[in-house]
């Protein structure tokens, strides 16, 4: 944490509590589950993603890429792509229009950049990773386009790579920051407490790399509509860093830039920063002078898009008789490259989760010459929690006492590091609930069958910090009754509009047939990227603001004829109520139809900001859950299914529960293809993915995948907006834990690396 | 030096004939979305691994993506365009199919990029169910299993979802399907489960 | 993909014909095998031939066995009401493959044919024999999870992926072959080749021929399974599967055929441990001796060493499963 926002924090505890929003109370439509407003599209096909938008004279690209980790090309000759069937144009590092250096994204938010890795796009012979581009083919149909790419042919002149993750290992690096965060943290000496400690677990465990793998491949199609002009299509969670980086990179006014992204199929963190392709789609455009759709092909997907790095890491775990912890020992390594130095977070969870009188808390790095990784659905949380949560398992078990009442013996009070209050922690709650619903009665390990099947249950923690990020966005009034509201958001799936709409309609008290909602293109207000669960909060707070100086705009237009019933009165002073704008006191006023005939215009509109988010410096706040789940373990061939599963979260104010527990499931399932079959293969010896497809990747299918119930506490956060923290990257977490500690319970055998594929059950 | 003859078909799709002339290698999918406009069938993969490409022939399901359009002249497809009743390509109906609805009010999709392959292949797989193909979890293949959610889930593994919507599909086909159908005891065909 | 000349063949003949008489011709079935290896340019023809119209017959023969024509679809094989009823593994071994999608177009001659989805036989900045004879082989080194663990030579380590074809193996399974020169019959068990040292040449078949039809009968009675081991519970191709029929009668055991998948470049007969058990006493232990002396020939890699316990478990899981069964009877 920087010195700054160290003292910040110390600073907002002698400030006084900001009123909750009185939106975090029970709303006509908040809280209610309601379909999603874009469900008929989605299920007709008419809702279009990136790929599917049509322009005349549309060109196709494909890419080529480079089949060595480090080096230079020495020959590239692309004679026979050129006279291939339909080719207009063949790019490559030496014909390419001129490509600015990369703008990095920002990792704090903001959106002044949005590539992954500070690698120049095609402007040189340089090899930086295996995969990475080399040509762009430009042709009239893709598979022309696709066979031109298998007639150039490329020589190199090969460097010695590091690529191996795990013989790097011995010169890992402690790194800068860890998202803006002490990479160590030391509390006491952890060491002497944890040989002195009656009670004591030392492990390590392992994770693969994974790849988000939406099902949806990255597109973007580009259109110059003149020099200056440039409109782009793209799969994107991150649209003003998006456009900001075009202009950028493509050095034109950002003005000049629109970026669309109506509807994105899945994205997880993979089309968070943006990956070559979106450069090299906009520079095909230009050079074809056409507009160019450039549809990563799966294969592509996985040679360019980075994916969650691997990880080592180390757990010490003392306690003494009565269970409290003594010493909080979580050290680990992840893997990066010098382009674009992210140190995946695993020990965020160690940071929050537990009181121990002593924390030894530390990351480091090693750089590959690799594909950059990225976040990935709870980067950091997801596999910190792993470990954490095994070793805890571990630990319980070696003390003979039930997992759940050593978590509890545990519970801080305030946050153990950065002694500040809690803004809302129920995890205690959660766990009971879950526990009761779950049938929660794990017996002695090994010692459960149901004929050829061994049985276990499992239950492990589920931790993830809130987010919330400054934004933008715009209210609308119209005389017919009706409202909007917008921002460049995203929907990835989450059910953005869907429950902004819930929340804007009980906002203004209109039916929520009259509220619409427009988002997914920069030419709406700026809204912050759609990550870190961020965006429910994030909107919650710029819609917030949005119609509260709608109402500010709403008196001032009002005032303007005699008849105004606001007169002397400012935002303040009223209310919104039954679908107009009433005094607080006076009771006086009048709808927002009337208060536009009062204006004598047919619409008002006004933009609003949200605040910096001091409420994550004043209060450590996060979400929780408690994850439970029985497995089967067949007893000859080590066939691992999960029989069922249930999760209790504390989550703040669950604003749609049917969208919630679609986007808690889904972060569970992911959690169950990380654990037990998920891994993105690299060939060490050529730093080259080996598995790139989905036949051969493999990722839950719906037999895997069991009823799961969930439940939430629904405890609403009074110091987030609308109550609600984020819940899009809580369900991964602690899931691959709960299933590894079922593995144990099921049959006593502890596995510490993930995927739990049968050999290792064997 | 490739080739770039192309061919004449004539694609019957969602009941409307659609005159062609294309490469023989373009793919049933690249057809419907590139050629004919129809996007709502997906590409997840290109390459038969994830089933967002589903589309029915003559009511079998198949994955579009693995098969070249010049073999299916003459015969009925249907997308997710075409489902609803009523409505045509250009202008579909606002009355959906009831698996459709089904979907929706289960919320058996969250980005909905696989939901139309997966409405699709939900619909091949109960005609197919219907006629009495077996499935892996079935205890015999000698007779008629019962449409168990476990049958459904094997059935329907032909369809990835990364969203993880796959609670909600499978609650929707088998409000679809009718509690007639179904039989909730569990099957117990050894490794299946 | 390179483009390419297609064609419908409406009857036999013609199809013969033009595999005989053009260049770099091929045939297609489903295409679910053949496109996808032509979009990652592994199979390039100039030409390709659709036969998935031609005959799409399942008829009983005089001597009892089913013949089934080649382009027959899986799904239909596997619904028979004779296969359902006689062959049930076969149905069985048919709906654990791939998915309802695929199965639905694959043909049964393209079931029979496909290629291995070794991982760098599909990457083409890889050494791979299959697909450039002589460049050398990346799995033997690399990552080899999925590979063999009988019959590999040190030119190649792939498996064959079928899954009907392991069920095939186990039935006394004949495969009819046309070309514009003659018809000729092979046993099935003779189809598939080991890779020795030129692993491009997967099968039996001559250029110019074409697989008519498949003749399938009983070559063991009794209680039959197939059981298929992989990475997910659906939609994965094997690491380990096993098709078996077993007849035990007054504890002996009267008939057995046994076959493995996910373990060698065809389908793996288990003949070793089939004439050690056939007429002995069926008990564990002596299932046991047989599948070690079975698995005696298997060698692991660094990455698929597990398979062998792995089959030894399946093995012996199948056994006593179908034990039972028969001792129920
Ligand atoms: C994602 C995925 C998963 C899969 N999983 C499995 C699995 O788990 N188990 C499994 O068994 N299979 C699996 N498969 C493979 C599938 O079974 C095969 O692709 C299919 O059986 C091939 O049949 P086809 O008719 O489509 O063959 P095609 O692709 O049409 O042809 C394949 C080959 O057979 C040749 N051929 C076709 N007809 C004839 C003929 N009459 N005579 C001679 N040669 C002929 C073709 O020239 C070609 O070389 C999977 C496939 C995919 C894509
Ligand atoms: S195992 Fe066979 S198919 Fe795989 S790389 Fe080696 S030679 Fe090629
Ligand atoms: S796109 Fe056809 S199966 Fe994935
Ligand atoms: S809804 Fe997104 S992949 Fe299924």
């Amino acid at each position: 944490m920087t010195l700054l926002k160290k003292v910040m924090e110390r600073v907002l505890q002698f400030t006084p509590e900001k009123e909750p929003d009185p939106l975090i109370g029970e709303g006509k439509y908040i809280g209610k589950a309601m379909k999603r407003v874009d469900g008929v599209l989605k299920v007709t096909g008419q809702a279009q993603f990136t790929a599917e938008y049509k322009f005349d004279n549309i060109a196709y690209a494909a890419l080529a890429y480079s089949t060595i980790a480090k080096g230079k090309i020495t020959t590239l000759d692309t004679a026979d792509a050129e006279s291939s069937g339909g080719v207009i144009t063949v790019i490559t590092y030496k014909n390419a229009p001129k490509i600015g250096k990369p703008a990095l994204m920002d990792p704090s938010g903001g959106s002044s950049g949005a590539m992954a890795a500070d690698i120049p796009v095609l402007q040189d012979e340089r090899i930086y990773w295996n995969g990475q581009p080399i040509a762009v083919v430009v042709a009239e149909t893709q598979d022309q386009a696709d066979e031109a790419v298998s007639l150039i042919k490329v020589e190199y002149e090969e460097e010695k790579a590091v690529v191996s993750f795990e013989s790097e290992l011995p010169n890992a690096k402690t790194p800068k920051d860890v998202l803006g965060e002490d990479p160590e943290v030391k509390v006491g000496n952890a060491e002497e407490a944890y040989e002195k400690s009656a009670h004591k677990v030392d492990h390590v465990y392992r994770t693969p790399r994974y790849n988000h793998n939406a099902i949806e491949p990255h597109a973007t199609i580009a259109h110059w509509e003149s020099d200056e002009k440039l409109v782009v299509f793209d799969a994107s969670q991150m649209l003003y860093a998006f456009k900001n980086t075009f202009a950028k990179m493509f050095l034109i006014k950002p003005e000049n830039v629109e970026v669309l992204s109506p509807f994105v199929g899945g994205g997880f963190g993979g089309k968070g920063s943006m990956w070559q392709h979106s450069i090299l789609c906009v520079a095909a455009a230009r050079a074809a002078k056409r507009p160019v759709k450039l549809n990563l092909s799966r294969e592509g997907v996985y040679r360019i898009v980075g994916g969650r790095t691997p990880s080592v890491q180390h757990v010490a775990l003392g306690a003494n008789q009565d269970g409290q912890l003594e010493a909080l020992i979580h050290h680990g390594t992840t893997q990066t490259t010098e382009y674009n130095n992210f140190a995946e977070q695993f020990s965020f969870p160690a940071r929050y989760l537990y009181n121990s009188k002593t924390f030894d808390i530390g990351q480091k790095v090693v750089h590959t010459d690799t594909l950059a990784n990225t976040f990935m659905r709870a980067p950091g949380e997801s596999i910190g929690t792993f470990a954490l949560e095994s070793a805890m398992d571990e630990l319980a078990h070696e003390m003979n006492i039930d997992p759940i009442k050593l978590r509890e013996i545990n519970e801080p009070k305030s946050d153990p590091l950065r002694h500040i209050p809690f803004s809302c922690r129920n995890i205690v709650q959660a766990y009971k609930v879950g526990a009761e619903s779950f049938g929660w009665d794990p017996k002695k390990p090994g010692s459960q069958s149901d004929g050829k099947w061994r049985v276990g249950q499992g239950v492990a923690t589920a931790y993830y910090p809130y987010y919330r990020f400054p934004g933008k966005a715009k209210a609308k009034i119209f005389s017919n009754g009706t409202a909007s509201i917008q921002a460049a958001a995203h929907e990835m799936g989450m059910g953005t509009a869907t429950v902004q709409l819930q929340h804007f309609a009980d906002r203004m008290t209109l039916p929520i047939e009259q509220v619409s909602m427009q988002y997914g293109n920069t030419s709406l207000p700026e809204s912050p990227m759609a990550g870190g669960s961020n965006q429910t909060a994030s909107l919650g707070a710029s819609i917030e603001a949005a119609v509260t100086a709608l109402v500010e705009v709403c008196i001032k237009a009002a005032n303007k004829s005699a008849s105004s019933p606001f007169k002397g009165l400012h935002a303040k002073d009223v209310d919104i109520k039954s679908g107009g704008i009433y005094g607080k006191e006076t009771d006086v006023g009048c709808s927002f139809v009337e208060i536009l005939k009062l204006a004598g215009v047919d619409e008002l509109e006004a933009e609003g900001a949200s605040g910096q988010p001091f409420e994550m410096l004043k209060h450590s706040m996060h979400s929780y859950g408690a994850q439970f789940c029985e497995v089967r373990v067949h007893s000859e061939t080590g066939e691992l299914r999960i029989a069922r599963w249930l999760a209790c979260f504390d989550a703040g104010r669950i604003i749609n529960p049917k969208t919630a527990e679609s986007q808690f499931r889904g972060g569970i399932i992911m959690g169950i293809g990380m654990a037990l079959m998920e891994e993105t293969i690299y060939d060490d010896r050529y730093g080259r993915v080996a598995n790139p497809s989905l036949a051969e990747y493999h990722m839950p299918v719906h037999l895997d995948i069991p009823h799961i119930e969930i439940k939430y506490l629904n405890i609403p956060d009074e110091h987030a907006p609308l109550g609600a923290r984020g819940i899009g990257e809580i369900g991964i977490t602690g899931a691959a834990a709960a299933i590894a500690n079922a593995v144990f319970n099921a049959t006593g055998r502890r596995i510490r690396e993930l995927p739990i594929t049968l050999d290792k059950l064997l | 030096m490739a080739q770039t003859s192309t061919m004449s078909i004539t694609l019957n799709v969602n009941g409307s004939d659609y005159p062609l002339q294309i490469e023989p290698r373009v793919s049933l999918l690249d057809a419907l979305r590139e050629f004919i406009g129809l996007t709502g069938t997906k590409k997840g993969c290109n390459q038969g691994a994830c089933g967002a490409c589903t589309v029915l022939v003559d009511g079998n399901r198949i994955n579009s993506c693995l098969t070249l359009a010049a073999q299916y002249q003459g015969v009925s497809i249907q997308t997710v365009e075409g489902l609803a009743h009523g409505g045509t390509d250009s202008s579909p109906s606002e009355e959906l199919h009831p698996l459709q609805s089904a979907f929706v009010k289960h919320d058996g999709f969250q980005c909905g990029y696989c939901t139309p392959g997966q409405l699709c292949s939900a619909l091949g797989m109960l005609a197919e169910y219907k006629n009495g193909v077996p499935s892996a979890v079935c205890e015999t293949v000698c007779n008629q299993p019962k449409l168990t959610n476990e049958e459904i889930r094997e059935r329907m593994s032909g369809n990835l979802c990364r969203c993880g919507a796959y609670n909600g599909i499978v609650a929707a086909i088998e409000e679809y399907a009718g509690k007639d159908f179904m039989d909730n005891k569990p099957a117990t065909r050894e490794g299946a489960r | 993909m390179k483009n390419f000349k297609y064609s419908v063949a409406d009857s036999l003949d013609s199809a013969k014909t033009a595999l005989m008489e053009r260049s770099n011709c091929r045939i297609i079935g489903g295409g679910t095998n053949l496109i996808d290896l032509m979009r990652e340019n592994i199979e390039q023809p100039d030409e390709i031939v659709d036969v998935s119209r031609l005959s799409k017959q399942i008829q009983q023969l005089d001597d009892g066995a089913l013949r089934i024509d080649a382009a027959v679809k899986n799904t239909e094989l596997a619904n028979h009401p004779k296969v359902r009823e006689n062959f049930p593994v076969l149905s069985h071994a048919i709906v654990y493959g791939a998915s309802g999608q695929i199965r639905n177009v694959a043909t049964v001659a393209g079931n029979i044919m496909q290629r291995t989805r070794c991982m760098y036989f599909y990457d083409d900045a890889a050494a791979c024999n299959k697909r450039v004879p002589g460049s050398g082989c990346d799995a033997i080194n690399g990552i080899n999870r999925g590979h063999a663990i009988f019959g590999t030579s040190t030119s190649c380590i792939a498996t064959h992926p079928s899954d009907m074809c392991i069920a095939l193996r186990i039935l006394d399974t004949k495969i009819n072959l046309e070309s514009s020169k003659g018809k000729r019959t092979v046993d099935f068990a003779d189809f598939h080749r080991l890779p020795g040292d030129t692993p491009h040449l997967e099968t039996d078949l001559m250029p110019g021929e074409i697989i008519t039809s498949i003749d399938i009968a009983h070559s063991a009675r009794g209680s039959s399974t197939y059981r298929k081991i992989r990475d997910r519970s659906s939609y994965a191709f094997a690491l380990v599967s096993v098709a078996c029929i077993l007849s035990i009668k007054d504890e002996i055991v009267e008939d057995i055929a046994i076959a493995l998948g996910g373990v060698a470049h065809k389908p793996w007969r288990a003949d070793i441990l089939e004439s050690y058990l056939r007429g002995t006493p069926a008990t564990e232990g002596r299932f046991k001796e047989a599948i070690d002396r079975e698995m005696e020939a298997a060698v692991g890699f660094k990455h698929n060493e597990f398979k062998i316990e792995l089959t030894k478990r399946t093995i012996f899981s199948v056994l006593s499963e179908l034990k039972t069964e028969e001792n129920s009877k």
